[in-house]
């Protein structure tokens, strides 16, 4: 478990992470996400002991990073694919990581063929695509065999293979039962890949909430009714208190409404329906919306 | 221990080490070639065959020294290192303990080697390694080396760029402690408490033995030829001891 506590980072009058608390919870995926320049990778910086927090303290299983013996046992990060050097083998890079923890040298093979790079484990980490690099930052990560597991960014400029392989990955080590928190600046991604959200804008904390509460509450649900008997229907909707508009082609669109609310009141009342669909926002939209003005540097568009 | 093995890996698994050590083995134990080639046979004195490893092979493993650093940085792996090993101060400690053995061992290698090669070429000058000041000109290499290392790393941890590093190195070594003797009266009275001239005082051999040397000219030292190597380690001790304190507070 992750426990972020009044985390704060300040650079001179800047402040990149303000007051955050949240907890990350084992067994699942999380999503760490907010716009760019929102403040997560400061956020995971910290949590790992690299930057200096201005208030507030993170603890790992109740322990701060620098506190952990042997810390890749516990903790395994990917924060930046390409912090390798570049004529370094792939093998030696994850070899001078698994002595520092007192790792074998065995299990730099057992991760190499984990991320399938054992082909490729003698060639100079310079080279690699950056699919490759993040294979091999991940085999970082999985070195100690850890029970904890941060990822920045992870499928930033991956091909849909890799994207695909990484969240398929992630999903597995949550349901092993490790900690897992992923950060992104994309809903529509951590839709897929994390059942849990932590959001953030500005370095403050908008939200942490499952990942389809957070989308049901900020797409705006509405419900998308076609019949014949409209006309009736739509008083019927209006004193049970739903706010109907008229939509396209003679049909309502009804929200605040769910539409097992819909469906009952039409067969009280005998009416056909020919459709009764829930619509759904754009995620991107739903995003927009929430971390609108949190946003650090916005570009005007259309005026 | 498993601190020390960490660096002697990263260290060796890259290239630059060896290229470093390459050059500094050819530009110390070939000038020694080129110097002994170009002197009458029987001409040649102790004093001169480490002219090579005690000034130009010194500037280079300065710069291997602080590239061991500087690279971290500039390919963020200090951060790895630092993630794998929170104590900072423990993990720049172990790297300046291997990179300063290793400058050592290389300094040995470099000036028995220029001695050697000078021997061979000059077979009739009387190179004998009779008096301690003259196990002190050569074997003092290594010496020498070993706390260039040190001085060169804390230089590297403090300004965490390549080229800012070397420049640094560069020019405080073969150049500003040179030209503050210019500086009228106080000058070489300045020169007397700078590190890298009590490093040649420290090589010096006892006057009058060595009429080619003139190493460390005109200054007058207030400090035996021990006494400087302390104060050369010194500095470069209390330099590193900065620079792991700014380390620790700084964001990685």
């Amino acid at each position: 478990m992750i426990e972020a506590i009044g985390l704060t980072k300040r650079y001179g009058r800047t402040v990149a992470v303000d007051d955050l608390s949240f907890t990350v919870q084992p067994g699942r995926v999380t999503g760490f996400l907010g716009p760019n320049g929102a403040g997560k990778s400061t956020t995971m910086r910290m949590m790992l002991g690299l930057d200096r927090p201005t208030a507030g303290r993170v603890l790992i299983d109740g322990k701060p990073y620098a506190e952990l013996h042997r810390p890749l046992r516990t903790v395994g990060a990917l924060l930046d694919a390409k912090w390798v050097h570049p004529n370094r083998s792939a093998r030696a890079h994850l070899r001078w990581l698994a002595k520092s923890n007192g790792l074998p040298a065995k299990r730099v093979d057992e991760v190499l063929d984990a991320v399938g790079l054992t082909q490729v484990a003698g060639k100079n980490a310079g080279g690699f695509s950056l699919g490759m690099s993040q294979r091999l930052g991940i085999a970082a990560a999985l070195l100690g065999d850890p029970k904890v597991l941060l990822f920045d960014e992870p499928v930033n400029g991956l091909d849909p293979e890799g994207i695909v392989w990484i969240r398929t990955f992630m999903q597995n080590l949550a349901a092993e039962g490790r900690t897992v928190l992923v950060s992104s600046h994309l809903l529509s991604e951590m839709a897929l890949t994390a059942s849990e959200l932590v959001v953030i804008g500005r370095g403050k904390l908008i939200s942490q909430s499952t990942t389809s509460e957070f989308i049901d509450r900020s797409t705006g649900n509405t419900v998308l009714v076609r019949s014949p008997q409209l006309a009736k229907l739509g008083p019927l909707l209006v004193d049970k208190g739903f706010t109907v508009h008229d939509g396209a082609d003679g049909a309502l669109t009804v929200s605040g409404a769910t539409s097992d609310q819909i469906g009952d009141v039409a067969a009280a009342n005998g009416v056909v329906l020919h459709e009764l669909s829930p619509q759904r926002g754009s995620l991107e939209e739903a995003f927009m919306q929430l971390t609108g003005d949190a946003v650090e540097y916005h570009a005007e568009i259309g005026k | 221990m498993t601190l020390l093995a960490v660096e002697r890996i990263k260290l060796f698994s890259t290239r630059s080490p060896y290229w470093c050590s390459a050059l500094a083995l050819v530009l110390g134990v070939g000038l020694t070639a080129i110097i002994a080639a170009s002197t009458d046979d029987g001409q040649l004195s102790i004093g001169v065959t480490q002219f090579g490893s005690s000034q130009l092979a010194l500037s280079v493993v300065l710069v291997m020294a602080a590239l061991a650093v500087t690279t971290e940085y500039r390919f963020s792996t200090i951060r790895a290192t630092f993630l794998a090993v929170p104590n900072r101060t423990s993990a720049l400690v172990a790297k300046t303990v291997v990179v300063a053995f290793i400058a050592g061992v290389l300094g040995e290698i470099i000036a028995f080697g220029s001695w050697g090669v000078a021997k061979l070429l000059s077979p009739a000058s009387d190179l004998a390694i009779n008096t301690g000041g003259e196990w002190r000109h050569v074997a003092g290499i290594g010496l020498l080396y070993g706390i260039g290392a040190v001085l060169a790393i804390a230089v590297g941890i403090l300004v965490r760029q390549t080229a800012g590093a070397v420049a640094i190195l560069l020019v405080w070594n073969m150049l500003l402690e040179g030209l503050i003797g210019i500086i009228p009266k106080v000058g070489t009275k300045i020169q007397a408490w700078l590190p890298f001239q009590n490093a040649n005082n420290f090589l010096a051999l006892p006057a009058g033995s060595d009429p080619g040397e003139g190493m460390a000219a005109g200054i007058d030292f207030k400090l035996s030829q021990w006494g400087s190597l302390a104060y050369f380690a010194g500095i470069a001790v209390a330099l590193l001891v900065v620079a792991l304190i700014v380390a620790k507070r700084r964001d990685a």
